[in-house]
């Protein structure tokens, strides 16, 4: 057993770290523009399968997909909610109602996109070979393409924190979060910022999806696992607080890889076990505010 | 006794006290006012008294029993009856079904449904809306929504009713109806605690008068030696004097 | 005068609901052949869209959880059926069926009715996994059960079931109206700070009516099992089952009664209908519509009808009125 921690450490990372990258675009889609992205996990699935096809059929590197697929999701992301988004929200009495309708159209969604993936992709689940090689590292023996996804994800994800405590523009991102009048008062144009925060957090989601095509299999059914898993980690994290999502991904991938190691199917329903205690006993999370 | 007792009432919000250590108390019977500048924690004052917000420091007592960590419903059950500031009215439910809501479930014990249309009827006969009953909420004049809220609090049978700033937003011969009403409520025999900006209420129908500032209790007194207290007008009136009321 | 007394809503409404009952229930007899099971799914549907609507509709707090509890009534049916023969009578397993569903729901109810709707509504978004995953894991470890055969029970008996299930639906959502539960659920719906201030203990009328709410789906869970008659844990559990209903509702209109069972009627044709292409491109007309509705016409059809209905009682009344002025003149 004591052999296999430097291995469960480093696969929990991995994944800890995708996991961080979803739940920290999921909880700036809520906590931002408020919007609960039920499809939040088809946006991964798109991504993945989507760096899958621009490698298949034009030889294109993952690494560079994570560039176009990004910044493709941000402007998608960006125009769903100027368009849809903006729209539910001028025409909602309240927030509690623009809350439901959000959510309900992102459900809407959820299956506008999985249906759009399994008509495009129809078929068996896919697995691409990338720097699919083993190396070496600190003793332990990990897939090139692990170490490559998870150099990355580690690095997107301070980068964002980094972007979000420090720029002006995430300042502004912050401010408009906390306090929207005021933020309008001191002449950010909210808007335009929910706008860019919806689209930074599906391109969040873009990053998750390129980097988990380049060491796992996809499905187009794979979706709903990472929304869950990332209302999961938002909870555990505070939703709303990007570092807290930052954080409860590290700790749920450290977990889940623990558990893959001793009950594989344990895992999700452990994964609610914390949930339902999470919501009894501090459902505002570790780094969130009542 | 007093029939409502607060000890050392504090609460904070993150790290900013929007009560500090308030006691105070009210009497069977009474008129009792509370005052201040805004933010200066009134409200959420009434929000610990009905048990929307929670709180674990400082002691709340009605009728001698701790109100602390009890749900509102509760305490809504014991006698306890609020309006709120911004009335939070059933909108599209109509005036007969907002009481009767009230009238249900406001008593501590179950009621039937005769017995409920009954209590609607007086409630809306006491503060003049019989003609109104089926109207929809959302329809009615602001002060027609307050008396509304008033009827609602009524229908469950309270000792001790919270009005939060009732008068707002009504014009000079509505907050005199308002002030006959109040005392009307109060000659029933309910006590009445009320937060109030409108000078003219509180002075004309306060026998007794607290003020909040910042979270904790500056005076405390009667209408007329709350007017003369040298804090009272610097803090308060003074800033009413400012703004050229 | 007579014709007049007979015309007005007292006894209309309940004479054509009756007539409407009368027709379904002698259906087989007078229908084609294919006619039944198409009727069956059609009531299926309706019951779950229904069901949703009972609790979600007046609290506004979106349960994302029906196909969990659709799920436990089939794989409760499931259960009591051993080498295709119940262990119990029908009607018994259809019970069952609706309290392991109640219960389920009682215990989520329980853990997350206190707080905030929009932490109600993940929670029920990831109930259908955990189910899944809880009975995988029953029937890997416990059982070592690869999947289960349920009886077959005859076309016309199923139909009659989800018939009677349907109506004690109905009625249920009718006495749940005119009640002080029901009035209770649209205070929380429409200002829960209020309602609680005003008395009602509202975690035990949302704990209440979303168990409620929730036997109604196992039951019909319970029956469907015997049509599908193989049933493992990924069939019994399934997404569609939390977005169809929602969807039938949301379009036929969460704010009448009657929303739901249009929806319901119309989107369970539809599917029957675009099914025959491949299965995907109606899902993915669905998920359109719903996001089309929620944008355009978030009060469903039934906002619609009701629109049309004032205006026609408007006209009508006039026309009513006028009658009535002519009759006074010439006494």
């Amino acid at each position: 057993m004591i052999g296999f921690i430097p291995k469960i450490i480093f696969n929990g990372i991995l994944t800890g770290g995708i996991y961080a990258l979803v739940a920290m675009g999921f909880t700036l889609q809520y906590g931002v523009a408020r919007v609960l992205n039920l499809a939040h996990g088809e946006f991964i699935m798109l991504a993945a399968f989507s760096t899958l096809s621009l490698y298949v059929l034009f030889g294109i590197n993952p690494l560079l997909s994570l560039a176009i697929v990004a910044l493709g999701f941000w402007i998608i992301g960006f125009l769903l909610h100027s368009t849809l988004f903006r729209k539910l929200l001028k025409s909602s009495p309240s927030l509690g109602a623009f809350e439901s309708s959000s959510l309900l159209a992102a459900f809407g969604l959820l299956f506008v996109i999985q249906a759009t993936a399994k008509i495009i992709w129809p078929g068996l689940p896919w697995r691409v070979t990338f720097l699919a090689y083993p190396i070496r590292i600190l003793g332990v023996q990990v897939m090139a393409n692990q170490v490559v996804a998870l150099s990355f994800a580690i690095g997107i994800a301070l980068a964002f924190y980094f972007f979000l405590m420090r720029t002006r523009m995430g300042k502004a991102i912050r401010a408009a979060a906390e306090d929207r009048a005021t933020a309008e008062f001191m002449g950010i144009n909210t808007d335009r910022v929910l706008a860019l925060c919806f689209g930074l957090g599906a391109a969040l989601a873009g990053f998750a999806g390129v980097l988990y095509s380049m060491c796992y299999s996809v499905s187009t059914n794979m979706g709903m696992n990472y929304t869950l898993i990332a209302m999961i980690v938002v909870v555990l994290g505070g939703l709303g607080s990007v570092p807290g999502a930052f954080i409860g991904g590290l700790i749920l991938g450290i977990i889940s890889e623990i558990l893959n190691w001793t009950q594989p199917l344990f895992a999700m329903p452990a994964f609610y076990v914390i949930f339902i205690i999470l919501l009894l006993v501090r459902p505002t999370g570790i780094m969130g505010k009542s | 006794m007093p029939i409502l007792e607060g000890q050392g009432v504090t609460k904070y919000f993150g790290g900013l006290a929007a009560v500090s250590h308030v006691d105070f108390h009210v009497d069977q019977a009474e008129i009792v006012g509370l005052i201040g500048p805004n933010g200066a924690g009134k409200t959420t004052l009434f929000n610990l008294i009905s048990g929307a917000i929670p709180f674990k420091s400082g002691g709340i007592r009605f009728k001698g029993q701790k109100l602390n960590g009890l749900k509102p419903y509760q305490i809504c059950r014991r006698g306890v009856a609020r309006t709120f500031q911004e009335t939070k009215i059933f909108a599209d439910m109509s005036v007969l079904q907002n009481v009767l809501m009230a009238a249900f479930f406001g008593t501590p014990t179950r009621i039937s449904g005769a017995d409920a249309a009954r209590e609607v009827t007086q409630a809306l006969e006491f503060v003049g809306l019989s003609a109104m009953s089926a109207t929809p909420v959302i329809d009615l004049t602001l002060v027609n929504q307050k008396r509304v809220e008033v009827a609602r609090a009524l229908a469950t049978k309270p000792e001790l009713l919270l009005l939060d700033e009732l008068m707002a937003g009504l014009n000079s011969t509505e907050i005199s109806e308002a002030m006959e009403l109040v005392t009307k409520i109060r000659d029933t025999g309910i006590t009445i605690f009320m937060v109030e900006h409108v000078m003219k209420a509180i002075m004309g129908i306060c026998e007794r008068i607290m003020v909040l500032h910042h979270g904790e209790k500056i005076a405390e007194g009667t209408p007329q030696e709350i007017a003369a207290n040298k804090t009272v007008i610097e803090v308060y009136l003074g800033e009413e004097a400012h703004a050229g009321s | 005068m007579n014709i007049a007394a007979f015309a007005s809503k007292r006894f209309l409404v309940p004479g054509v609901l009756i007539l409407i009952v009368v027709l379904l229930a002698t259906a087989p007899l007078y229908t084609a052949l294919g006619t039944i099971p198409l009727m069956t799914t059609i009531l299926m549907y309706i019951i779950l869209a229904v069901s949703w609507t009972m609790f979600s509709g007046p609290t506004g707090y979106i349960s994302l959880a029906s196909a969990a509890f659709f799920g436990c009534g089939i794989y409760a049916s499931a259960l009591l059926f051993e080498r295709e023969a119940a262990l119990l009578p029908l009607p018994a397993v259809i019970v069952m069926g609706g309290l392991a569903a109640s219960c389920f729901a009682l215990i989520v109810g329980l853990a997350t009715l206190r707080l905030r709707g929009i932490y109600f509504t993940m929670f029920s978004f990831g109930l259908l996994e955990l189910a899944r995953r809880l009975f995988q894991y029953y029937e890997f470890y416990v059982t070592g059960v690869r999947g289960r055969y349920v009886g077959n029970v005859d076309g016309n008996t199923v139909y009659y079931i989800m018939l009677a299930i349907l109506v004690a639906t109905l009625l249920t959502v009718y006495f749940i109206r005119r009640s002080r539960l029901g009035l209770a659920m649209q205070g929380i719906g429409k200002n829960e700070e209020a309602a609680a201030h005003m008395g009602v203990n509202t975690t035990k009328v949302k704990i209440l009516t979303f168990a409620l709410s929730a036997f109604f789906m196992g039951a019909t869970g319970a029956i469907v099992a015997t049509r599908w008659l193989y049933v493992d844990p990924t069939i019994a559990f399934n997404l569609n089952y939390s977005f169809l209903p929602l969807l039938m509702a949301i379009v036929g209109g969460v704010g009448q009664p009657y929303g739901p069972v249009v929806g319901g009627f119309a989107f369970a044709y539809l599917r029957h209908v675009l099914q025959s292409k491949t299965p995907y491109y109606f899902m993915l007309v669905f998920g359109a519509i719903m996001v089309l509705v929620i944008l355009f016409l978030p009060g469903g059809l039934a906002s619609l009808i009701e629109r049309g209905r004032h205006r026609l009682g408007g006209l009508m009344s006039k026309l009513w009125k006028g009658d009535q002025a002519e009759h006074h003149a010439d006494t």
